[in-house]
């Protein structure tokens, strides 16, 4: 397949240190600070970098085998003896394979338990759909008292694993397969479980984002910019407790909505956000960009999103539809919402 | 071995529960009371004698750990509990009824004495690797005891946990299986076969030690074995009958989960009477 257009890095580009390696070296620093934290993973210590905490505290490193469900079992037991166990392997298997340990064992008990799913979305891109994972939020944010974060980026990360960890309960926190590029310029920037990060202002649009795909709706919106279109963009990088009141300004302001991940539309972000215009009752061009009930094909991440239309050219084109879309104006529309 | 008085209080406790679950079984409607009876002897010995355990104190991070990974055993469990005080036993009388916090399967945010809450088979192997790993971690000397049914150990995360539990030395930790040889639709061994069932734990690298599981002798010098090893972890493959101490209940595939009429209540309690 032919490089694909919207995106300026590959995965080969990793001179600087990547989502995974900063998560990493975070959770080192936490770890060497809090003889509570400890480590596990299901051979995949050196893949999701959990393994760098292996290298500076063995005693507190656990690598289970190739078992993601007994992982979770096991950690949920170790919070028994007042520990949070930070575990970490691919979204796939953390969703999926061990999903009924997640609820049952560490959401149903209330277990301390944090969750790093690497190589989410369709990351992994030549792996295939075994090791691509568009289904995690949804599946995630459907169990009661789990929070589910997907950063935007490395620094992103760094910032929700630092905070997960006094969070009460299990969180789950999905992120690439690390090659993923930059979108903050530094740690240093406000950051909070639940609530969106307002990344630009915007008159005629909003692009509700998360994950990789908050860098492609920055993107977007410059190029809208560049048209006349204003265009807000929000971070969403919490999907569980979801920041409705960003979601009910949005819709007030701006009265048009785009949501972008890097997951299926059915159960994620989109309809977390959709959920809330839902109800209240107004009317709003809407549209959710995902993969559309349907498994990715092999390739490259970046073309990938191209091919799916969650890149800056597919949000482009997303706007400019959403643009013309025609909604039900209310008159009362301030007094109400 | 016991002396004479500790074994015949034991018994005695044994009985008096096993009246209880089944005058629990007739009110609530119905309740998982073949495995409850097979699992008996075990958890009385557990709770009446092997475990460090504090009623009033029900949070007290010094405790001995259990996890009834048969959490369908949950009604033998809760009737313990209530006799030892972790909660008024008169509660238990609305077990399984609208908004009680007794189900058939223990939650351990609502009943008081229960450390993991379970009923999807399985879990509770892994649940106790973790317990016992977690007391090793931060130096703690308490010990982690599962009670896993044996149709249980058709699942693979049985045997996930059982081979991390050997690879990670764990000898804090001591699994029990209830192996009163029936699951839900019959038989284990034309179901779903499962012996030898020592051997494969050995072959995991446990020690294995075969016991009568109704027999309070047994029980409490196999789990003194156990808690003497300390480089692997210890199964106690004990050999239980279904529905135990109710002659027309025992061997039965179908008392898994039953309800009792009047007359089948009085005939059951005659019969655990008659036991003495």
């Amino acid at each position: 397949m032919a490089k694909a257009t919207g995106l300026t890095w590959t995965i080969e580009d990793a001179d600087h240190m990547t989502q995974a390696e900063i998560y990493g070296e975070v959770l080192t620093q936490i770890g060497l600070k809090d003889k509570r934290v400890v480590a596990l993973t299901a051979d995949l210590a050196r893949s999701t970098k959990i393994g760098k905490f292996e290298e500076k505290i063995p005693e507190r490193f656990y690598n289970v085998g190739i078992a993601e469900a007994n992982m979770i079992a096991i950690a949920s037991g170790m919070t028994e003896a007042g520990l949070i166990p930070v575990v970490s392997t691919f979204a796939t298997f953390a969703s999926m394979r061990a999903a009924e340990f997640v609820r049952t064992d560490l959401c149903y008990q209330k277990r301390p338990v944090k969750i790093i799913a690497t190589h989410s979305g369709t990351s992994f891109g030549q792996a295939g759909t075994t090791h691509h994972c568009t289904e995690d939020l949804a599946i995630m944010r459907s169990f009661a008292g789990m929070t589910v974060i997907a950063p935007a980026d490395a620094y992103e990360t760094a910032r929700a694993v630092a905070a997960c960890i006094d969070w009460p309960g299990p969180v789950y926190i999905r992120i690439g397969r690390g090659f993923e590029p930059p979108m903050h310029k530094s740690m240093d920037f406000d950051f909070e479980i639940g609530k969106a990060i307002r990344l630009r202002e915007g008159r005629d649009l909003t692009i509700i984002a998360t994950g990789v795909c908050v860098l492609q709706a920055l993107e977007a919106a410059e190029r809208a910019a560049q048209n006349g279109v204003s265009v807000r963009v929000l971070d969403m990088h919490t999907i569980k407790p979801l920041d409705e009141d960003a979601v009910r300004e949005a819709l007030l302001d701006t009265r048009r909505i785009i949501t972008v991940e890097d997951h299926t539309v059915i159960g994620g972000l989109g309809d977390a956000v959709a959920d809330v215009i839902a109800r209240t009752g107004k009317g709003c061009a809407f549209r959710k960009l995902g993969y559309q009930d349907c498994f990715s094909m092999v390739g490259y991440y970046e073309d990938l999103l191209h091919n799916y239309g969650l890149d800056a050219d597919g949000i482009t084109d997303a706007i400019a539809q959403v643009l013309k879309a025609e909604f039900e104006q209310d008159e009362d529309w301030e007094d109400e919402i | 071995m016991l002396d004479a008085k500790e074994r015949k209080r034991l018994k005695d406790k044994a009985r008096q529960l096993r009246e209880k679950i089944v005058e629990v079984t007739y009110t609530c409607g119905g309740a998982h009371i073949g495995g409850a009876f097979s699992q008996h002897e075990i958890l009385v010995a557990l709770y009446y004698k092997a475990m460090t355990v504090d009623p009033k104190r029900p949070d007290w991070e010094d405790r001995d750990r259990f996890i009834l990974s048969k959490g369908h055993g949950g009604i033998g469990h809760a009737v313990i509990l209530g006799d030892l005080g972790y909660f008024d036993p008169k509660l238990l009388m609305d077990f399984n009824k609208t908004g009680s916090p007794f189900g058939m399967h223990l939650d351990r945010l609502k009943v008081p004495g229960v450390d993991f809450s379970t009923g999807s088979l399985g879990h509770g192997l892994a649940l106790g690797v973790g317990a016992a790993l977690g007391a090793r971690q931060v130096g703690k000397a308490w010990h982690t005891y599962v009670v896993l049914s044996d149709g249980e150990c058709a699942e693979g995360s049985v045997w996930e946990a059982a081979m991390a539990a050997s690879n990670f030395k764990v000898s804090n930790l001591t699994a029990i299986i209830d192996r009163n040889k029936f699951s839900l639709d019959g038989p284990t061994e034309t179901l779903m076969r499962l012996e030898p069932l020592d051997k494969k734990f050995e072959a995991f690298g446990w020690k294995a030690l075969s016991i009568d599981g109704h027999d309070f002798d047994q029980i409490l010098d196999a789990i003194e074995e156990a808690r003497a090893e300390k480089e692997r972890p210890t199964v106690i493959v004990a050999s239980t009958v279904k529905g135990k101490g109710v002659d027309f209940m025992e061997d039965k595939a179908a008392w898994h989960y039953a309800g009792l009429d009047d007359a089948m209540r009085d005939k059951a309690l005659a019969c655990i009477r008659a036991g003495k």
